[in-house]
């Protein structure tokens, strides 16, 4: 079985690269040159390579422990013919369908925190509103050069961030207890209760600010920065964060979507080939977890953004 | 109502549940117009021969060139493919919408006038996002 996972991820690194190795030479040039390349090919050519690409990241996103956005958006935009406006566009969707697709199940088992998520979900999505709009003003090689470097940020924020599974929060702040913000949650792998709070609330909210605005200005989910403010910062349980940051994505990213929708940065052809190549690759990716080497995998995906951030940036330079 | 945990508030599961549903036909519908739109049963304004000429272009350009109208403009195009895939896209991103109106009722009966109320203004907000009233652009 452990075998047999490896062939499959290995075969679908190889469809990935191919595909990658496809692309640049569409996605380097100007605009032109790009309708010029997009017209050799079939009307399908295009969405068939992204439901591909899509459906390996959607596994890759899994097994790495990212959500599909922050994955989608500088891998299609470095390698693929779209105007990053649709790229955004579609990221947002996708990173929005997963999260409503694991929401109600998080939120249903507890996991998921109503209580936690409003408060934080208010700033979220009002700044994600104004992160969307000063994306689509500003000009597009600026977004891509800040894309690549939050990006490459990402990337070291994988390599160099600590996880808590209970944090050790002695008292709750004033905020967090005026809002009754605490909860408790059955802990499977030990059978127990696990009461929990949180404190530094303000300085949470103060980040949400930020997060809000990345995931408005660049179209990614931005569940890479919801879990080290929940958990390191505001002393939520990772279990608890995990889950109440997926939900959360249905709340920012939906704000930003619809400044999207309204601008036109929805093209359905390539929506829907990502989001359902997306959400097939999540549930192979599901199985494979369960025989697949985390590490390995985790590395694997830090590399791979690593090249998305570079060439984003390369791209927005002009190089 | 499904049978609630013991660590899930009513007002959570009331939540989830209007989630859960609008997210199945929001997927649903949208799985259903695209075949509707991609095996060509239904004529989509942009010929699928076409669309690799817009997409490499900024949004501000796709729309003009195309003389597709921004905002909610895309209600008067329903009767092509491609634009009735923006239906579903639209339940998904309206979902949260509904979700939070369906459980200011429970908040207000709790008395937790302080939940209601940010409840209240996160409605007002995603309204506003999706009025088309705020619009960037290049």
């Amino acid at each position: 079985m452990r075998k047999k996972a490896w062939v499959i991820l290995l075969i679908l690194s190889l469809v990935f690269l191919l595909s990658s190795a496809i692309t640049p030479a569409f996605a380097q040039d100007a605009a032109q040159t790009m309708a010029e390349a997009a017209g050799d090919h079939a009307w399908w050519f295009w969405p068939l390579v992204l439901f591909v690409v899509t459906f390996v990241l959607g596994i890759f996103a899994v097994l790495g422990g990212v959500g599909g956005g922050v994955l989608y958006v500088p891998i299609i935009s470095g390698f693929f013919p779209f105007h990053l406006d649709f790229v955004r566009g579609a990221g947002l969707l996708v990173a929005l369908s997963g999260a409503l697709a694991a929401g109600p199940g998080l939120l249903k088992s507890g996991l998921a925190s109503l209580r936690l998520a409003i408060p934080v979900a208010l700033i979220a999505s009002t700044c994600a509103i104004a992160g969307a709009m000063i994306g689509l003003a500003l000009p597009t090689y600026i977004v891509q050069i800040f894309l690549g470097v939050t990006i490459m940020g990402i990337c070291v924020l994988m390599l160099t961030a600590k996880k808590a599974e209970y944090p050790d929060v002695s008292q709750s702040d004033k905020l967090s207890s005026a809002l009754r913000i605490y909860g408790v949650y059955y802990e499977d792998s030990s059978g127990k209760e696990v009461d929990w709070k949180i404190h530094r609330t303000p300085l949470g909210l103060v980040l949400f600010i930020g997060i809000g605005l990345m995931a408005g200005l660049f179209g990614l989910g931005a569940g890479w920065a919801n879990v080290p403010v929940l958990n390191l910062v505001m002393g939520a349980p990772l279990k608890i964060s995990v889950a109440t940051s997926k939900f959360l994505l249905s709340i920012t990213d939906t704000s930003a979507a619809w400044v999207y929708l309204n601008k036109g940065c929805v093209i359905p052809m390539m929506v829907v080939p990502s989001l359902v190549g997306i959400m097939l690759g999540s549930f192979v990716g599901v199985r494979l977890l369960k025989v697949a080497k985390p590490t390995f995998i985790r590395w694997m995906v830090i590399v791979i953004l690593a090249f998305a951030g570079i060439k984003a940036f390369l791209k927005g330079i002009g190089i | 109502m499904a049978e609630r945990s013991k660590y899930v508030t009513p007002e959570q599961q009331l939540y989830a549940e209007m989630l859960e549903k609008g997210m199945y036909v929001g997927l649903l519908l949208l799985l259903l117009t695209f075949l509707l739109y991609a095996t060509g049963i239904v004529d989509p304004y942009i010929p699928l021969d076409k669309i690799a000429e817009y997409w490499h272009q900024s949004s501000t350009d796709y729309l003009h060139k195309a003389g597709i109208p921004d905002g909610w403009g895309w209600v008067g195009f329903l009767g092509y493919g491609d634009f009735l895939n923006f239906i579903p896209i639209a339940i998904l991103a309206a979902v949260t919408i509904f979700s939070y109106l369906t459980i200011i009722p429970i908040l207000l009966r709790q008395n937790d006038k302080v939940y209601a109320t940010l409840a209240g203004i996160e409605v007002l907000i995603l309204i506003l996002a999706a009025s088309g009233l705020l619009k960037g652009g290049h």
